[in-house]
């Protein structure tokens, strides 16, 4: 353990480790920030205060108010059926959630578009009564919430394993309900998981371009997200814009992370 | 509020873990269901809470049928073997849970917490976490959280079961304190015999899923109803047919009619107690238990000849298959010498 050839390798190791990094995820990203800031703060600053930048921000933040809470509740409740009330179509279950992380977010995208779209199953019908899906918030809605099902559910099953049922059992003794039992045991035992899956959910919901650019139309100032709008000032040449509004989105995205970190750190002193 | 089962039955996949099981425990009366791993007791224990649904029978409280009725109407009191502790609530927060659940106000919780914590000798602890507590001050604390909503009965599962020897002590004779002063019907889990007889008054010996007997310490001890009470409660040795408690065997070293000529293998000082092993001439191992003075008396050493009568002993017909118990075993079902002469005395 503390012999010399030992500390050779396994700085050795450290280095390759942090090299691999580096190289892969930090560089670009300080390649970012150093590209937006490199004519100073205006630039950046203008083209994501401009109208459709602003309103890109807007809509963004909406998909992840509406996204987030929906998949946090949905994420909660499936891994409580998963883990706590075993039955044969749990595997099926289990298998159909990994799904969008196993399809290209392009792909769903073109099902939706197939499935709300005018010649699609649900399409007309829907068209009939009034509401369109496609090219509008509520197809983005659907989009985003499909590329980040599955965060809340992974993150929460393991730590729902872990916790074990004895102390919801001695819940039930003291004379709690199952509503009591969740509330006061249960979800104070896994809320870090929770919370970890919510990050991840933002986080993808934040970043998500493929089935969203597909169902949304990317029209500015009306269905374009932050991710949609940086391609579009990346397509016109307004690199000030694709990189601020990049920025921008990555600041959010740590943010959260960030805002976890300290809570659970608050916490645990 | 005494408790009864009747006919309670249940099955995991294969496993038959309740066989039409019936047990009646008074009113007030601290109860133990004794029997090895697998026999059926934790499973009879959770489902008289409500933790575990019977495939058959039915559970009464007070004479009241409470099958139907979920854990939380039940009124149980129930200690967890591994405690159960709520582990993001303080020591406070859990022995109030039940409280809170009954939505008593602030001052009266807080008064009838801090008389718990006394009660459990943990009222310097209140504002710690389950995390910051030994092994043994977390069950006195899951004891309190049960105590606290005054449950009609109290139900403890192998609660001593984590905890090392000298704390396991302690708490059975506070525990056995504690019950005196509550007088709350109690039945309580164990696999160890030690432990049953020296917590419960009334004992319930459990195997395969049934019961084999129940009655007092004394009771189960000297007349046992089936070889496999014989075996588990208290230590045994098996001669052909015969048990024989290792205390009612007589050592001399003169040849003597109706003794079995056996050599001493080893010779084991337990304190005051004295444990001789012996292997007969067909192999068979058994011990003897002689105080200090007897075995000075007799100066055996490992590899003598001696001889032994065996004083009370029992049989049982039927074949049951029986458990081993310490230091008894039979390589073979029939001894062609020597078994004759071993007759049942009980």
């Amino acid at each position: 353990m503390g012999t010399a050839s030992g500390r050779r390798s396994r700085w050795g190791l450290r280095t390759l480790g942090l090299g691999y990094l580096a190289l892969l995820l930090l560089m670009p990203l300080v390649m970012i920030f150093y590209k937006t800031f490199e004519d100073g703060i205006s630039p950046p600053l203008e083209a994501i205060t401009s109208p459709d930048g602003l309103h890109a921000l807007q809509l963004s933040l909406l998909m992840v108010a509406i996204a987030v809470p929906l998949n946090t509740v949905f994420g909660v409740g499936c891994a409580l059926l998963l883990v706590r009330h075993k039955w044969r179509g749990n595997s099926v279950i289990d298998a159909v959630i990994n799904l969008p992380f196993a399809i290209s977010p392009v792909v769903i995208g073109l099902s939706l578009f197939l499935l709300y779209g005018a010649k699609g199953w649900l399409g007309p019908t829907l068209s009939e009564a009034g509401i369109e899906i496609l090219f509008s918030v509520p197809g983005m809605v659907i989009a985003s919430v499909f590329v980040s099902l599955p965060f809340v559910v992974r993150e929460t099953v393991p730590v729902l394993q872990e916790i074990g049922t004895e102390q919801e059992q001695a819940a039930s003794t003291l004379g709690a309900n199952a509503w009591q039992t969740f509330r006061r045991v249960t979800l104070p035992a896994i809320r870090w998981g929770v919370a970890y899956g919510v990050v991840l959910t933002t986080a993808r919901v934040l970043g998500e371009f493929g089935a969203v650019s597909i169902v949304s139309g990317s029209r500015s100032g009306e269905t374009e997200t932050l991710p949609l709008f940086v391609q579009k000032q990346f397509d016109n040449f307004n690199t000030a814009g694709a990189y601020g509004a990049s920025v921008l989105l990555a600041v959010l995205a740590l943010t959260t992370l960030l805002a976890m970190n300290v809570l659970k750190r608050k916490e645990d002193a | 509020m005494g408790i009864s089962v009747e006919g309670a039955s249940k099955r995991f996949g294969d496993f038959q873990a309740l066989n039409d099981v019936s047990i009646d425990v008074p009113n007030g009366s601290l109860t133990a269901l004794l029997g090895p791993s697998g026999s059926g007791k934790s499973t009879l224990l959770r489902a008289i809470a409500g933790l575990e649904t019977l495939d058959g029978g039915r559970v009464l409280i007070d004479d009241e049928d409470v099958s139907k009725k979920p854990t939380q109407k039940r009124e149980v009191g129930f200690v967890f073997q591994h405690y159960a502790a709520f582990k993001h609530m303080t020591v406070f927060e859990n022995v109030g849970f039940g409280l809170k659940i009954r939505k008593w106000d602030k001052a009266k919780i807080a008064d009838r917490v801090h008389e718990l914590l006394r009660l459990v000798q943990l009222d310097g602890l209140a504002d710690r976490y389950p995390s910051q507590l030994s092994g043994g001050q977390r069950q006195r604390m899951a004891l309190a959280r049960a105590l606290a909503v005054e449950p009609q009965v109290l139900l403890l599962d192998e609660p001593f079961g984590a905890l090392d020897a000298k704390v396991r002590k302690d708490l059975r004779v506070w525990l056995r304190n504690l019950h005196d002063e509550m007088h709350v019907t109690t039945i309580f889990v164990t696999h160890d015999q030690e432990e049953a007889m020296d917590v419960a008054g009334q004992l319930i010996v459990m195997n395969e899923g049934r019961v084999e007997q129940s009655g007092t310490a004394d009771e189960l001890y000297e007349q046992p109803a089936t070889e496999f009470v014989m075996s588990f409660v208290g230590e045994v040795n098996r001669l052909g047919e015969h048990y024989v408690r290792p205390h009612d065997m007589t050592v001399s070293l003169d040849r003597d009619d109706g003794a079995e000529e056996a050599m001493v293998q080893r010779i084991v000082a337990l304190g005051f107690e004295v444990r001789v092993e012996f292997v007969l001439a067909d192999g068979t191992e058994v011990w003897a238990q002689l105080t200090r003075a007897e075995l000075q008396k007799l100066e055996l050493r490992e590899g003598q000849i001696a001889y032994l009568r065996p004083g009370q002993t029992k049989s049982f017909s039927g074949d049951v298959p029986s458990p081993d118990g310490h230091g008894a075993s039979t390589p073979h079902g029939s001894q062609d010498d020597g078994d004759a002469e071993v007759t049942a005395a009980a």
